[in-house]
């Protein structure tokens, strides 16, 4: 199944959920990403309830704290 | 329409040849505040740029002193100014490039006692804070005030700003709905940031705040710009306002609270 990641087009597995997802792109704490899929923020709480779908465009935004 | 002095007319040649610029441009630019939440990495050269360009009034809210091991990438602060409050080392630095700027210095950190009442004093805010409990709370003072301000974070080798315009555009907690959980994301401090990284990403909020003062040009709205300085590669994420945002959806918050701590500051 064809997805865009950050810009960059990637073949991924049928069904995975945003949850599985995120362990399949090597994100290792899933609680420090931020992910829209088609423009739409989803929920951390609702990571797992949501399915991935073919041509699906995904930023993952991560979180940046420093400043001083 | 303001006389301008010689002096200044050859001051601000530069700016006054840009043709989206002019006579007009820096006389708003002359007129405007801009308030500079933390004098470090990021609002080091934010307040270079913003003095060189005359702002007309700058405030600086940082509570710290300056420490050794600022001076790798905190360029408004010298050698000698070390144990020296920041605000004040940095009002210098500004004086010294352009006696015309007025600058009003805060020597506290920024908290919900004070946050509103700052932020409603000046035209554009930045947010140059270097914790996730400030970055929280200067986003949502600015959408009670409703003023418009850039975010910016760095860590190593990167950096992302947005420019908000509350209400109207993705404000912070749009994107990044709460402050991650406790020593799940490095900072500054345990992880280090190339000191000229921070001087890329200040640039670039001191461009956008001229470029709102001027309405010159597109703000980052809706837009969140990152870069990862080892590749140069920049990438600007297309953002939509979340109706749904706990701080700036429906009517949104009224009044601001303090997020917890979440980053332990480590101090050589």
């Amino acid at each position: 199944m064809n997805v865009t990641i950050n810009e960059e087009a990637k073949t991924i597995p049928e069904g995975l959920n945003l949850v599985e997802l995120l362990k399949v792109e090597n994100v290792e704490m899933p609680e420090t990403v931020s992910v829209q899929i088609n423009g739409t923020f989803i929920r951390q709480d609702a990571y797992a309830s949501t399915p991935i779908q073919e041509d699906d465009t995904l930023p993952f935004l991560y979180f940046m704290g420093g400043g001083a | 329409m303001r006389a301008f002095s010689d002096e200044e007319l050859e001051r601000y040649s530069r700016h006054i040849l840009l043709q989206d610029v002019g006579i007009e441009g820096q006389e708003k630019i002359m007129d405007a505040s801009v308030l500079i939440i933390g004098a470090g990495g990021l609002g080091s050269p934010i307040a270079l740029y913003l003095a060189a360009a005359g702002v007309g009034r700058i405030g600086l809210v940082d509570g710290d002193v300056v420490d050794l091991s600022n001076l790798q990438r905190q360029v408004i602060h010298t050698t000698a100014e070390v144990g020296t409050p920041k605000v004040l080392s940095a009002k210098r630095k500004i004086e010294a490039i352009n006696p015309h700027v007025h600058v009003e210095t805060y020597q506290t950190m920024v908290d919900a006692s004070n946050i509103v009442e700052l932020v409603s004093k000046y035209d554009f805010i930045i947010d140059g804070t270097d914790n996730f409990s400030a970055k929280f709370l200067i986003n949502d003072a600015c959408v009670v005030a409703k003023k418009p301000y850039s975010h910016g974070g760095i860590l190593r080798f990167g950096g992302q700003t947005m420019t908000i315009a509350p209400h109207e555009s993705a404000c912070y907690a749009c994107v990044f709905d709460a402050p991650p959980p406790a020593n799940a994301v490095p900072t500054c401090s345990s992880a280090g940031i190339l000191g000229a990284v921070a001087g890329m990403l200040g640039t670039i909020q001191a461009t956008e705040a001229l470029k709102y003062i001027t309405g010159v040009g597109e703000l980052l709205h809706n837009k969140l710009l990152s870069f990862d300085a080892k590749t140069m590669q920049f990438r600007t994420i297309n953002l939509a306002k979340n109706p749904a945002c706990r701080v700036c959806g429906g009517t949104g918050i009224t009044h601001v609270r303090d997020y917890e701590a979440v980053v332990c500051e480590m101090k050589r």
